[in-house]
């Protein structure tokens, strides 16, 4: 989160976080602690550099007193997680239909070019990785693309350029929770 | 103006707060409901209402309200199914962005009814920002008394959470949304059992649609009988439905059931008519999921009465010339789109969000996408149509949830009805090349 000292290595929550962490847990029933884990892998991704490493994983399961392998398990089926490194900012445009049908693709071959990156990489700075990801319930304001827990609408190639500048000027870290 | 029963209020500046939020009415229905009905009353009301789920399904509330089981000793749950991730869905991220508090408010009065002292709301990973307002909100109520120990003094105890999922459609399945709930992959689970006997830790649990827990209110407030008066037939109500597409004004709105089609289209009221002037081609009008149709018959039924946005109306005709309501996902093609593209726009999401545990779905979905690619790219044979027909065949009916069905359905429906556009493009290859079907972003305008 806003800890520079965070350690993929050796990864420890803050003491903010990890007070985060126990009420989080304490939502769920008595013995049921692992209900916690989807909410606690977003915190370790956002604090541990925007990916789930295998350490980090390891250390989610000790602390929800549970095998590592039922936290690969999840962090491997949900897209949100990031099982390898991605880039400072993360930036993902919707594809899907409506999106697709007021020109998403545009807007996906324009960033392509800008950043001089294919769909799925990440700029040899490693300040910009470009996904594609289904409907994002913005449909009715489509084209859309996400970065962070920001939802950028209505776009066109100009506001895109925009973005791009103002994420680059600001070092947009893309990461939330 | 048609009427307004959720989003009556959207627009009042600060009505994210508890206190404009009460000033308009608000949480009079938790003081009603807890203060002077019993839990079986308000089962009854909402039976009376005749409201039907709004996450897709339209399965009666009241009657899946009765189902839960109540074995002595054994907490039940009630869960907001808030993971809206059908394609062409945008109602529920309006509604609890826009008006939080209707969500919260429907939540302690359902909670209340069904016997539950802990719920949640499962709310999609990438809605985060959503989470942040619905937690204030909560936050606001637990101040204000009408969440905690004791509730108005009623000696009802309530807790009430969200909680994120991280991007995957196949949560939104009310079971694979327990599973995932208890920290797990979202794999739907075998039925029987039901969540209504075995859901949340085994335990009896309810799973409904942010917007049909939001309707319970207005049903407190008024009554079930006032509220099966509005709307048409077996469709009571109001339902928000989510425009996009070639439309003019995409956005949500708030219908009463029974609105003509054409109207909801074409009126200034709601979608102002499509794009540039240009002709309507087809419409999904249930989210992804549903049978497309052709222009004619979503304007018209196939005996050529006027098609209403209700169950029933956009049903008539089965699959054969009908379609269904959905989540009300209301996604508008123009002349210039190309089914067969969109067509694998969505076999490719299918494909994608397939959880994997039965092979007709994850081999099917597979399949369909890489015929429809091949059509697309020019490779298509006449066979292929054929073989697309049988896939989706053996998919339909054949897998633990639901969404081998809503993969199957498009590509049904689109061949039915478009099979001269697939031809064309098996036969002249191409010719798709031409189409390049999306608008062009700058202009939107066709390119
Ligand atoms: C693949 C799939 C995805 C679904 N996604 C959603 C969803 O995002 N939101 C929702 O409310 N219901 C969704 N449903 C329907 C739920 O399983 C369930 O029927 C619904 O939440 C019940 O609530 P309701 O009776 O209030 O409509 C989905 C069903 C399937 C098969
Ligand atoms: S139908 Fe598809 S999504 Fe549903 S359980 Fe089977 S494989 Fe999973
Ligand atoms: S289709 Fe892009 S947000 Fe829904």
């Amino acid at each position: 989160m806003n800890n520079s000292s965070t350690n993929i290595e050796n990864p420890v929550f803050s003491t903010e976080s990890l007070a985060l962490v126990h009420k989080i847990m304490k939502r769920y029933p008595e013995g049921k602690q692992k209900s916690a884990l989807i909410p606690v892998l977003h915190l370790a991704q956002a604090e541990f550099g925007g990916w789930l490493s295998p350490k980090v994983m390891d250390y989610v399961a000790s602390l929800l007193s549970i095998q590592p392998i039922e936290v690969y398990e999840v962090a491997s089926f949900y897209t949100m997680f990031n099982l390898k490194p991605v880039g400072k900012c993360l930036i993902e445009v919707c594809r899907t239909s409506s999106c697709w049908l007021l020109g998403a693709e545009d807007i996906v071959h324009h960033i392509e070019r800008k950043l001089n990156i294919k769909e799925g990489e990440t700029t040899t700075d490693g300040m910009f990785t470009l996904k594609t990801v289904e409907c994002l319930g913005s449909c009715g304001t489509a084209p859309m693309m996400m970065v962070g827990a920001d939802f950028h609408e209505n776009l066109t190639l100009e506001k895109v350029d925009d973005l791009l500048e103002k994420f680059r000027v600001e070092n947009k870290q893309s990461r939330y929770c | 103006m048609g009427k307004k029963l959720l989003l009556a209020n959207d627009h009042v500046p600060g009505i994210q707060s508890l206190d404009v939020y009460s000033k308009h009415g608000g949480y009079a229905a938790v003081e009603k409901a807890l203060k002077t009905m019993t839990p079986d009353a308000l089962v009854e009301e909402v039976k009376t209402s005749g409201l039907r789920g709004r996450g897709g399904a339209g399965f009666p509330t009241g009657m899946k309200w009765s189902f839960l089981a109540k074995p002595e000793g054994v907490p039940r749950y009630l869960v907001c199914n808030a993971d809206e991730s059908e394609p062409g869905t945008f109602k529920d991220r309006y509604l609890m962005e826009r008006i939080p508090h209707l969500l919260i408010e429907g939540m302690i009065v359902s909670s209340f009814a069904l016997g539950a002292n802990t719920s949640y709301i499962y709310i999609r990973g990438e809605y985060f920002y959503i989470v942040r307002i619905l937690e204030k909100a909560i936050e606001e109520a637990y101040a204000a008394g009408y969440l905690g120990k004791n509730i108005l003094g009623t000696g009802y105890d309530l807790d009430l959470y969200v909680h994120p999922g991280a991007g995957a459609y196949i949560c939104g399945e009310e079971t694979a949304l327990i599973e995932s709930l208890e920290g797990k992959r979202g794999n739907p689970r075998i039925k029987p059992p039901f969540p209504a006997v075995k859901g949340l830790y085994q335990c009896p649990t309810v799973v409904n649609n942010v917007e049909t827990i939001a309707a319970v209110v207005p049903i407190v407030n008024m009554g079930g009988a006032e509220y099966a008066k509005i709307g048409i037939g077996r469709s009571t109500g109001t339902k928000l439905i989510s425009a996009s597409g070639h439309i003019n004004k995409p956005g949500v709105y708030e219908i009463e059931l029974g609105v003509p089609v054409e109207e909801f289209i074409y009126s200034e009221e709601y979608c102002g008519g499509i794009k540039n002037g240009k002709k309507l081609k087809a419409v999904v009008a249930g989210g992804s999921s549903v049978p497309i149709l052709p222009g004619e018959l979503i304007l018209k039924t196939a005996q050529g009465e006027p098609r209403l946005m209700s169950y029933e109306s956009l049903a008539d005709g089965g699959f054969a010339t009908g379609t269904m309501l959905g989540s009300g996902g209301f996604i508008v093609m123009d002349e210039t789109s190309s089914i067969v593209k969109n067509l694998w726009n969505f076999t490719r999401f299918y494909h994608h969000e397939s959880c994997g545990q039965c092979s007709p779905c994850r081999e099917g979905t597979g399949w369909m996408e890489k015929i429809l690619h091949r059509i697309m790219d020019g490779h298509g044979k006449q066979s292929d149509i054929d073989l697309l027909w049988d896939l989706q065949k053996n998919i339909e009916g054949k897998t633990i949830c639901p969404l081998g069905d809503a993969a199957a359905w498009p590509v049904a429906s689109a061949i039915r009805h478009f099979r001269a556009e697939f031809e064309a493009y098996v036969n002249n290859p191409g010719s798709i090349k031409e189409v390049r079907h999306y608008y062009s972003v700058n202009n939107l305008q066709p390119a």
